[in-house]
C-alpha cells in the first residue's frame, strides 16, 4: 500500500473479510493516485448496499444517496461542476435492478461519468436474494425453485445503447482492474464498467474460483469500435468470461453538446446577479 | 367598470390565440385584468374556455356571471348562456345560427367563416374575432396591429393583418366602456411564469423535471430562456431522477430546483427525506391538481397539503409555503432559495392549476428587491472538514466540493457522524436529529403571518390558503358592504404554521369558516393540530373548478 496516497482513509470498513470490495477499494484508490487526481477534485456517488459504502472508505468527496439513485445525483453534480471527476460506485442490484431506468437514460445522456458496478450476482446486504445478474436456476431463500428470470447482461445493454465506453473487469486480476478503471476515468463520456466481485457469504455458485477458472482477457487486437463484434463477445458468459474493454464509441459528451454551456466555465462558477434576469420579463409587457 | 368575458370552443380552434391577443391588447389599453383557463385533458376537440375579467380597477379573481361570450361552437353557447347577465352579449359566427336553439336578441351573429374564406384561410377566424372585439370594446387598432407582429410568424403575418382589418370593419354593437387612466407599465403574467422568473432572479442555474400538467409551464419558460440565462434545463427520465439530479447539482454548489404536480411529487417523497438527511438545500415546486392517482389532470384543487406536511418517511425539517398570486410567486420563489441555503433545508413551494393558468396584470417585478444570499464558506481552518459539524448549532458550515484543495465533503443518507460517515451510535443519532429538527424553531422567526383581509377583529373569520386569496379578498369586501363583521386570513407560509395573527383573531370570532378546495378541510385540520382552534363551518369545493366570488359570498350566507 502506498502510504503517500492522499485517497487513503482510516475509517473502519464494514465489509466481510475476504469480500471482493476490499480489493476493489484498493484498486480505485490506486487508479486515482496513478491518474494524479487530488481528493478535492473527485466526487464518488453511491446508492445503497455494500458497494455504496465505498465513499466512506476513501478520502474524497462523496454523496451516498438512495438505493438505485446513485446516478442522477452524480449527473446533477457533473452538470453543476464539470471540473469534478465524478465516479459512481453501485452494486448489481442498485444499478441493474432498482436504478435500471437511470442507467438506461444516463447512458443515453452521455455525461462524462464513470460508473463502476460491483457485480457479485447476488444481493449481499439483504442476505442472499437473487439480483438481476444471478444465473438461471440459482436457488436462494426467495427463489426457492431457482431463478426463473433471464439474467441481465449489462455489457450487451451498454453496447446496444451505444454507450460510449463499455468494459468488464475482475477484482481477482488487480492489474487488469486498475488499468480498466484508469481507462474508464480517462474516457470522456459515460463509461460503464461491470466489475466481477464475488460475495464470499451469499453466493456459493459464482465464487472466486468459479470466476478465476473462466475469466480471460479480450484479445489485444479486439476492435473496440466494432459494435457488432463487441455485441457478439458480450454474449459470452458461462464457461468462458471475457474481461477487458468491449466497446468504445467516441462521441461528444452531453456538456460538450450544449454549445452555449461548454464554451463557458462550469455552471457552479457562474456569477449570480438578480438584475441579469430583468430582460427575461420583457415578453410580459 | 368590471366586465367578464368568456371565449369558448374546442381545442385546436384557436381560442388560446384569441385569448392571448385580447388579453394583451386589454392590458396595453390600460385595463386591469385577470384571466383563467378551463381546458380538457385532450389535444383536439372537447370543450375549453378562457375567462377574461377586465376593468378600470384592480381585479384579483375570476367571477361566474358573464357579460360577454365569444362562442366558437354551439357547445359554448349551450354550456354558458345561463350564466350570461341580462344585458350580456354572445358573439358567434353566422354559421352557428342554424343549430342554435332559442336564438335571442343578445346574439351578435358575425360572418366570420365567410370572411375567412374570402381571405382564403379558415384559420384566421380568431384574428377576425379579435378585430371585431377590438372594435366593440373600442380598443386601439395600432396596439392590435403591433400585437400581431409579436404573435404571428412572417409568412402568415400579412394574412392576419388583413383579417384584423376585416374583423374591425364588421358591424358590431358598441359596448359601453369606461376609458381607463394610464396605469403605467404593467406585466401580464401567470404564477408559474412568476415562479420561473423568481427562480432566475434568485440565481437558478439548473432545473430538472419530468413534464407534468400543470407544472410544465415553469419548465417551458425556463427552457425557452435557458440559453439567454446561461442555465441548464434537463428533462429527466422520471420524477425520481429529476429530484435526485437537482439534489446532486445543489450539493455541487449551484442553485437547483425541480417542479412537478401531485403524482410526480409522490414519486419524489423518498428523496425529500434524502434532502433532509443530507442537509442539501433544495427548492421543490408542486403545482397541485386534483388527485389521487392521475385524478383530474388539467383541473384545480388544494388537496396535497396534508400529504406534503409529512411527505417522506421518518422526520425531517421542511418549509412549506404557498403562492397566492402571480405577484407573490416571484418574490416568494426568490425567498425560498435564500431560506433553503440559509438552513440547508428543503423548501416546498405550493401552487395550483388555477393560478398556474391565471394571467394577471401586475406591477413589473422589482429585481432590486431580490438578494442572493448563499451562506457558503470559502475557507476553513481545520485540517479535516466536517460536513455535519455539531458545534455550530443547527447549521454546519457548508463548503462546496472541488473548491478548497485538501478539503472534501461527504454527504450521507444513512445516519452519520459529524464527518458524514455512517454511524449506529444512539448518542450521535439524537444529536443529529436535534440538529436537523431544531432548524424549524430557527425558521419561526422568518415566517410571514397570514394576510388579513377585511376586519381585523371580525365576528366571522374566514380562513383560506393559496389561490383563494384574490377571491376571498373580493368576497370579504362584498360581504362587508352588507354590514357583516367579517374578515379573512389567507395563509402563505403553512409550515411551520405562523399562529400569532390566527390566535389573536380567532379569540374574538364567533364563527370561523375554512374555505378550501378539498374534501377534508386540510387547513382546518392543520390549525386544529397546531393550535387547538376549531373551525365552526367549512366551505369546501372539490369538483376540480376554482371556487368563485359568488360561491364564497353565497357560501358564507348559507352557513350563517
Amino acid at each position: 500500500m502506498d502510504i503517500l496516497n492522499p485517497f487513503e482513509c482510516s475509517e473502519e470498513k464494514a465489509w466481510c473479510p475476504g469480500c471482493g470490495n476490499h480489493a476493489l477499494l484498493e484498486g480505485i484508490k490506486r487508479a486515482l493516485f496513478e491518474l494524479e487526481k487530488e481528493p478535492h477534485e473527485v466526487l464518488i456517488a453511491s446508492g445503497i448496499g455494500q458497494a455504496a459504502k465505498l465513499p466512506h472508505y476513501i478520502n474524497t468527496n462523496g454523496f451516498n444517496g438512495l438505493h438505485g439513485r446513485a446516478v442522477p445525483p452524480a449527473a446533477g453534480a457533473k452538470i453543476a461542476n464539470s471540473d469534478l471527476t465524478v465516479i459512481i460506485h453501485t452494486g448489481d442490484g442498485d444499478s441493474y435492478g432498482e436504478g435500471g431506468n437511470h442507467l438506461i437514460h444516463n447512458i443515453r445522456r452521455n455525461l462524462d461519468l464513470t460508473h463502476f458496478v460491483h457485480d457479485n450476482q447476488i444481493y449481499g446486504l439483504t442476505k442472499g436474494q437473487a439480483s438481476p445478474t444471478t444465473g438461471k436456476g440459482h436457488i436462494t431463500g426467495i427463489q426457492t425453485e431457482g431463478v426463473q428470470l433471464e439474467p441481465f447482461n449489462p455489457i450487451a445493454l451498454g453496447i446496444s445503447l451505444d454507450c460510449s465506453f463499455v468494459a468488464r473487469t475482475f477484482v481477482g486480476d488487480q492489474e487488469h482492474m486498475v488499468e480498466t478503471m484508469k481507462s474508464a476515468i480517462r474516457h470522456s463520456g459515460y463509461a460503464l464498467v461491470d466489475i466481477l466481485q464475488p460475495c464470499v457469504v451469499f453466493n456459493k455458485v459464482n465464487t472466486f474460483k468459479w470466476y478465476k477458472d473462466r475469466v480471460y482477457h479480450l484479445e489485444r487486437d479486439h476492435d473496440v469500435s466494432d459494435k457488432v463484434e463487441a455485441f457478439r463477445r458480450a454474449q459470452e458468459f458461462g464457461e468462458r468470461i471475457p474481461i477487458g474493454i468491449f466497446y468504445v464509441n467516441e462521441k461528444p459528451t452531453y456538456m460538450e453538446s450544449v454549445e452555449y454551456i461548454s464554451e463557458r466555465e462550469p455552471l457552479v462558477r457562474k456569477k449570480l446577479d438578480p438584475k441579469s434576469a430583468v430582460p427575461l420579463m420583457d415578453e410580459f409587457y | 367598470m368590471d366586465y367578464n368575458l368568456l371565449i369558448g370552443g374546442s381545442a385546436g380552434q384557436g381560442i388560446e390565440t384569441l385569448g392571448f391577443l385580447l388579453e394583451k391588447s386589454l392590458q396595453r389599453n390600460n385595463y386591469y385584468l385577470f384571466s383563467n383557463k378551463d381546458y380538457m385533458s385532450r389535444i383536439r376537440g372537447g370543450h375549453n374556455f378562457t375567462k377574461i375579467r377586465f376593468g378600470t380597477k384592480e381585479i384579483y379573481s375570476h367571477k361566474d356571471a358573464l357579460d360577454f361570450i365569444v362562442a366558437f361552437d354551439e357547445t359554448t353557447v349551450k354550456e354558458h348562456r345561463f350564466r350570461l347577465k341580462e344585458n350580456g352579449l354572445i358573439f358567434l359566427d353566422e354559421s352557428l345560427r342554424e343549430n342554435t336553439p332559442d336564438v335571442s336578441a343578445n346574439m351578435v351573429f358575425l360572418p366570420m367563416k365567410e370572411s375567412a374564406s374570402n381571405l382564403g384561410n379558415a384559420r384566421v377566424l380568431n384574428t377576425l374575432f379579435f378585430g371585431s372585439l377590438a372594435k366593440a370594446f373600442d380598443l386601439d387598432l395600432g396596439i392590435a396591429k403591433e400585437l400581431l407582429t409579436e404573435v404571428f410568424k412572417k409568412d402568415i403575418l400579412e394574412l392576419n393583418q388583413r383579417a384584423l382589418e376585416a374583423g374591425f370593419k364588421l358591424e358590431v354593437p358598441a359596448v359601453p366602456v369606461e376609458k381607463p387612466r394610464d396605469i403605467g407599465k404593467r406585466i401580464l403574467i401567470n404564477s408559474n411564469q412568476g415562479i420561473a422568473l423568481g427562480a432566475l432572479a434568485a440565481g437558478l442555474t439548473f432545473y430538472s423535471a419530468y413534464p407534468m400538467t400543470p407544472s410544465t409551464s415553469i419548465m417551458n419558460f425556463l427552457a425557452e430562456n435557458q440559453k439567454r440565462a446561461g442555465i441548464l434545463v434537463e428533462q429527466a427520465e422520471d420524477e425520481i431522477a429529476a429530484i435526485n439530479m437537482a439534489l446532486g447539482a445543489s450539493f455541487a454548489g449551484v442553485r437547483a430546483m425541480t417542479g412537478t404536480s401531485g403524482g410526480g411529487f409522490s414519486l419524489m417523497t423518498e428523496s425529500l427525506g434524502l434532502a433532509g438527511m443530507t442537509e442539501t438545500p433544495l427548492v421543490v415546486v408542486n403545482v397541485q391538481r386534483p388527485g389521487p392517482a392521475t385524478g383530474f389532470p388539467t383541473r384545480t384543487e388544494q388537496s396535497d397539503l396534508s400529504f406534503i406536511l409529512t411527505a417522506s418517511h421518518g422526520e425531517i425539517p421542511r418549509m412549506v409555503t404557498v403562492i397566492r398570486n402571480a405577484e407573490e410567486a416571484f418574490y416568494k420563489t426568490a425567498r425560498a432559495f435564500n431560506l433553503a441555503e440559509k438552513y440547508q433545508m428543503l423548501v416546498i413551494l405550493l401552487n395550483d392549476q388555477y393560478l398556474a393558468d391565471a394571467n394577471q396584470t401586475i406591477e413589473p417585478y422589482d429585481f432590486g428587491k431580490v438578494s442572493i444570499d448563499r451562506y457558503i464558506e470559502s475557507g476553513l481552518d481545520a485540517d479535516v472538514y466536517n460536513r455535519y459539524e455539531l458545534s455550530g448549532g443547527h447549521i454546519s458550515p457548508r463548503i462546496l466540493p472541488g473548491f478548497i484543495p485538501g478539503k472534501t465533503v461527504l454527504a450521507d443518507s444513512d445516519e452519520h457522524n459529524e464527518h458524514g460517515n455512517i454511524t449506529e451510535s444512539a448518542e450521535i443519532r439524537v444529536s443529529m436529529m436535534d440538529k436537523r429538527m431544531g432548524k424549524l424553531r430557527m425558521l419561526e422567526s422568518e415566517l410571514e403571518e397570514p394576510e388579513c383581509l377585511g376586519d381585523e377583529s371580525p365576528e366571522i373569520l374566514l380562513l383560506g390558503w393559496g389561490s383563494t386569496f384574490g377571491t376571498l379578498k373580493e368576497a370579504v369586501e362584498i360581504l362587508k358592504r352588507e354590514d357583516l363583521s367579517i374578515g379573512a386570513l389567507s395563509f402563505g407560509d403553512l409550515w411551520p404554521l405562523p399562529i400569532k395573527k390566527l390566535e389573536q383573531m380567532a379569540e374574538g370570532a364567533k364563527q370561523i369558516i375554512n374555505v378550501e378546495q378539498n374534501y377534508t378541510g386540510q387547513l382546518a385540520k392543520l390549525i386544529r393540530q397546531e393550535t387547538g382552534i376549531k373551525c365552526t363551518n367549512s366551505i369546501l369545493k372539490y369538483d376540480g373548478r376554482q371556487i368563485s366570488l359568488e360561491e364564497i359570498v353565497s357560501g358564507v350566507k348559507e352557513v350563517l
